[in-house]
């Protein structure tokens, strides 16, 4: 009973705050709702069992990707009130098209009967979730495993290469000219006289 | 009891949320990457769910693939978003037309 109180709970407020993203007048507003549909989704994720995911959601969709949204929305000066003219214009024709896009999905997910049939109940693991996706990921897939890592760092060298600009009034640091530094053209040894300085 | 269908039914409106999402902020590139985290967010739901009632890990492999691409997707598309501003100073989709696409 309290499975499907909290199923219903966690689906209404995914759904909910989804509506929200997209109809919030605030973009930050938008980030925030985003980050309440994610919890909560990860909430639906753990009721199936599947923890890691469901954990991995929040710490990458909420650490990470919200938190870079909220970056960006507050560190470009936009004007959004400008942003927001076609949104009226468009209501109609994009309600029209998500309705009929939901009755095509919900029609097509109810009717999977017509196949194979899945159990209604899940079947009982063998061993905790994190334990058997462990051992999956690192072993049969392995090499998708290590092409998800390479997806990142093209991302990580790529976000970095876009953004950064060298500015021509910034002195940073150049390494080459410190390693290229000697100590015969950097130290002098002179033997000043009494009463005379040395001329640099 | 909460079966399969009851995921696939709120994944399918998230999926469609998402869908309008595009739709209706036409304009605002940072609203339309978000309706794409939204869509992807469905597709995980999806994925995690089947994974569960067939008692089959690669669904649940794969949903966690679809997550980095997403982050990955978000990370390039924020930087993306960033220069465009810089260079144009603003962020509308109509704006987008120096290679007259």
């Amino acid at each position: 009973m309290i499975a499907v109180i909290a199923f219903y709970l966690f689906a209404a407020m995914t759904i909910a705050s989804a509506v929200l993203v997209i109809f919030a007048r605030n973009p930050v507003h938008s980030v925030l709702w985003l980050i309440v549909s994610f919890f909560s989704a990860s909430g639906l994720m753990l009721m199936t069992g599947a923890e890691f995911i469901a954990l991995l959601l929040v710490i990458v969709y909420v650490g990470a990707v919200a938190v870079l949204f909220l970056f960006v929305v507050m560190m470009l000066d936009i004007d959004f009130a400008q942003l927001r003219s076609g949104f009226t214009r468009n209501l109609p024709f994009g309600l029209l098209i998500a309705l009929v896009l939901l009755a095509e999905i919900i029609v097509a997910a109810n009717a999977r009967g017509a196949g194979q049939i899945i159990a209604d109940k899940p079947p009982e693991a063998a061993q905790p979730n994190i334990v058997a996706l462990g051992e999956a990921m690192y072993s049969r897939f392995l090499f998708p495993f290590e092409i998800a890592g390479l997806i990142l760092l093209v991302a990580m060298i790529g976000a970095i290469v876009l953004t950064h600009r060298s500015r021509g009034d910034v002195r940073g640091q150049k390494v080459w000219k410190q390693v290229d530094r000697r100590p015969e053209d950097a130290v002098q040894n002179k033997q000043p006289a009494v009463g005379q300085g040395v001329k640099l | 009891m909460i079966g399969v269908n009851h995921y696939l039914t709120v994944a399918a409106i998230l999926f469609t949320i998402g869908v309008l999402g595009i739709f209706l902020n036409r304009r605002n590139i940072i609203l339309m990457l978000m309706a794409i985290e939204l869509i992807l967010l469905a597709v995980n739901i999806n994925l995690v769910a089947f994974s569960a009632f067939l008692g089959d890990l690669t669904g649940q492999v794969f949903a966690m693939f679809v997550l980095t691409v997403a982050a990955a997707e978000a990370a390039i598309g924020l930087a993306i978003l960033v220069i465009f501003f810089r260079r144009r100073g603003s962020i509308a989709v109509d704006d987008a037309d120096r290679m007259r696409g």
